[in-house]
């Protein structure tokens, strides 16, 4: 499947759940509609937006959030598996978007490319479920686990190797992270 | 042994309002998790860069972190360190151990974790305090409450 259709899949069952949105991500996710609780992570720390979501998963408990990653950012924080697991948010979704590849530097391989099952490391880890998925229809039938029963949730999606060029976001950052946190209110 | 009362760090803490103490334990202010109450939870992270972005996270979402790594750490968590702070100009503070302080100042450590720490704090332009053993812990309070009426980054250096 392409990394475009999963996320246009998951941007029609989305509601109100922030969505991190890093790398390939982070340049496709605006095409499918603004929403308040948005938050395109770029610049962002190499491998960081897993962490940064499990913070404010465990910051807003009330707040769903789902973080989409790319397999090389996966690659360089396999450690937030282990974090996310012993903090255990239950309203944490972790979406990796598996395409093999450094897309936005001009789609070199990334180590194991295709090889490496990232969901068999999250149920090693202790996630409450862990998937490896290939086919839209798979993802769509997972999405509704995925953002309404607790978790946290960890996909791995197998998406087609498609170099993405990294473009800047229509707004700085500090304009970003104002909407966000009018969006998600006083705590 | 700790050299610096962990007990008044930890009671710091609290006074403070933090919410969430995220961490890598060094051999200094590794003892500080026998002295934390259930008013601040305990964040364990795998790598010192990982632990700045759970904080980043915290902070977004309106919680009062303090992340607590060693100085080999922070030098491995610099790219995080220049997004949190840089680019998404959170008002991170943190607990910082200085490993061979004390034996490098008296010359009889040559390690260069000792070494780097300051010049690289100052060249991330980042504030900081360097807490010696013996020294009143309520300066951690000080300097917390000048970040955040400032709204920018600190640090606590604990020599050790």
């Amino acid at each position: 499947m392409r990394t475009d259709e999963c996320l246009a899949k998951l941007a029609e069952f989305r509601t109100d759940e922030v969505v991190i949105a890093a790398m390939t991500s982070a340049v496709l996710w605006p095409a499918h509609g603004s929403h308040p609780r948005d938050l395109i992570y770029v610049p962002s720390t190499m491998g960081g937006a897993p962490a940064l979501g499990l913070g404010l998963a465990l910051a807003r408990p009330e707040v769903r959030v789902i973080v989409l990653n790319g397999d090389g950012s996966m690659l360089m924080s396999l450690g937030c598996l282990v974090s996310i697991a012993e903090q255990a948010p239950p309203n944490l979704a972790l979406v990796v978007l598996d395409n093999g590849m450094y897309a936005v530097t001009g789609g070199q391989p990334t180590p194991g490319a295709g090889r490496i099952d990232f969901a068999q490391m999250a149920t090693a880890a202790g996630w409450r479920s862990a998937r490896r998925l290939a086919t839209p229809d798979a993802w769509a039938a997972a999405l509704p686990e995925l953002l309404r029963a607790p978790g946290p949730h960890f996909a791995q999606l197998t998406v087609a190797p498609e170099p993405t060029a990294i473009t800047p976001p229509p707004e700085p950052m500090g304009d970003r992270l104002a909407r966000l946190s009018v969006a998600l209110g006083k705590r | 042994m700790p050299t610096i009362d962990l007990a008044s760090v930890a009671e710091q803490l609290r006074c403070l309002g933090c919410t969430h103490l995220v961490w890598i334990p060094d051999s200094e202010i590794g003892g500080l998790e026998t002295h934390l109450d259930r008013s601040i939870r305990l964040v364990r992270a795998c790598r010192e860069g990982e632990a700045l972005a759970i904080a980043a996270g915290l902070l977004l979402g309106g919680g009062r972190p303090i992340v607590a790594i060693q100085c080999t750490g922070f030098f491995e968590a610099g790219d995080a360190f220049r997004n949190v702070v840089q680019d998404l100009k959170l008002p991170l503070f943190l607990l910082i151990g200085h490993r061979s302080r004390a034996a490098f100042e008296a010359g009889r450590s040559g390690d260069s974790a000792a070494r780097y720490l300051e010049p690289i704090l100052a060249a991330w332009e980042l504030e900081y305090i360097v807490l010696r053993p013996g020294d009143d812990a309520a300066a951690i309070g000080e300097l917390h409450a000048r970040a955040q009426a400032g709204g920018f980054a600190a640090a606590v250096v604990i020599a050790e």
